[in-house]
């Protein structure tokens, strides 16, 4: 009982720490000096639609190579601890009717979507680390269509490599080509607003997104052979 | 009238929350951290941050869940085992 107490009480208190953030909270009505710089550049130099994109990609570009590197020590930490032996027909249920039809019915339409969310990166939201999520949960769902289904971590693995390889050589280009790391100008920058147009936004994102999607499939696939062999150990 | 709403949604979120703790089963919580983060992403859509949103809901909802859920497969074969006999 009065351990009851004592959790609502340290949740409320919690919630407390938001309240002034909360009434503080109002809608700015102008861009300071730094947005307006970032949103004219990303319309003039860097022909960008979404400003998002233009920032996350070449002005805080280090951050996301840093994110996709922290990516790729969690899949090689998780790949690391949990060692894949053969592995054995599982003993879970097999998936009924309906998830069967169904899921291989929205497959292909999710890997299409995330496809299409991370070459648009620089025209709509999203980018290479939401397509590649995207992707991520479409292999997830045929994951728990096929129980006993075996993914190919070679496959994965080297789409992983090249990707993440390739993400770097671009940034190194845009240094040897124009002097500054992550440049993404050294290629055409079309016009703003078309498909082919940002220099090498896209193709950055088009990487991001491949990495990311086949290291979280990676990390999940571990995971569930791990859950299953343990059962069957077990039994 | 979008205020309501935020405000309704949240309150659906503490109603999730404090089931996901208060609840005998653990499958219940597990789905209930996941509404939460699925009210959470139609927050973010509310609020004009779609690649946010976008991302709460696949990580937060999806292969969250799904990573909990698997981890929960192996505490009851392991519970079932004997090993606490």
């Amino acid at each position: 009982m009065l351990r009851t107490v004592l959790i609502y009480v340290v949740i409320i208190a919690l919630a407390m720490i938001f309240i002034p953030i909360a009434r503080e909270n109002m809608e700015k009505q102008d861009l300071s000096d730094l947005s307006k710089e970032y949103v004219k550049n990303s319309i003039d130099k860097l022909e960008t639609q979404n400003v998002v994109t233009s920032v996350v990609v070449t002005y805080r570009g280090l951050d996301t190579l840093g994110e996709v590197t922290v990516l790729f020590l969690a899949t090689s930490g998780v790949g690391f601890l949990i060692n894949r032996r053969k592995k054995r027909k599982s003993k879970i249920r097999q998936a009924s009717e309906i998830l069967n039809t169904g899921s291989f019915f929205i497959f292909p339409i999710i890997v299409l979507f995330g496809v299409y969310v991370f070459v648009h990166g620089h025209l709509t939201p999203g980018g290479g680390f939401q397509g590649g999520v995207l992707i991520a949960s479409a292999f997830v769902l045929m994951m728990l269509v096929n129980n006993n289904s075996d993914l190919n971590h070679l496959v994965l693995e080297s789409i992983e490599a090249i990707s993440g390889f390739s993400y770097v050589i671009i940034a190194a280009l845009g240094l040897i080509l124009l002097g500054s790391f992550l440049d993404p100008t050294f290629l055409p920058m079309g016009k703003l607003g078309m498909l082919f147009s940002a220099g090498a936004i896209p193709l950055i994102y088009s990487f991001v997104g491949l990495k990311v999607g086949a290291e979280l499939t990676n990390i999940i696939d571990s995971l569930r052979n791990e859950s299953t062999e343990s059962e069957e150990v077990t039994k | 009238m979008i205020n309501l709403a935020i405000i309704i949604m949240g309150i659906l979120m503490i109603i999730a929350a404090i089931y996901a703790f208060r609840t005998e089963k653990l499958i219940n919580s597990i789905i209930a951290s996941g509404v939460i983060s699925l009210i959470v992403s139609v927050i973010f859509l509310i609020l004009a941050a779609p690649d946010v949103a976008m991302t709460e809901a696949s990580i937060g909802s999806a292969l969250t869940t799904i990573v909990f859920l698997y981890a929960l497969v192996k505490i009851k074969a392991k519970l079932n085992g004997g090993d606490d006999a």
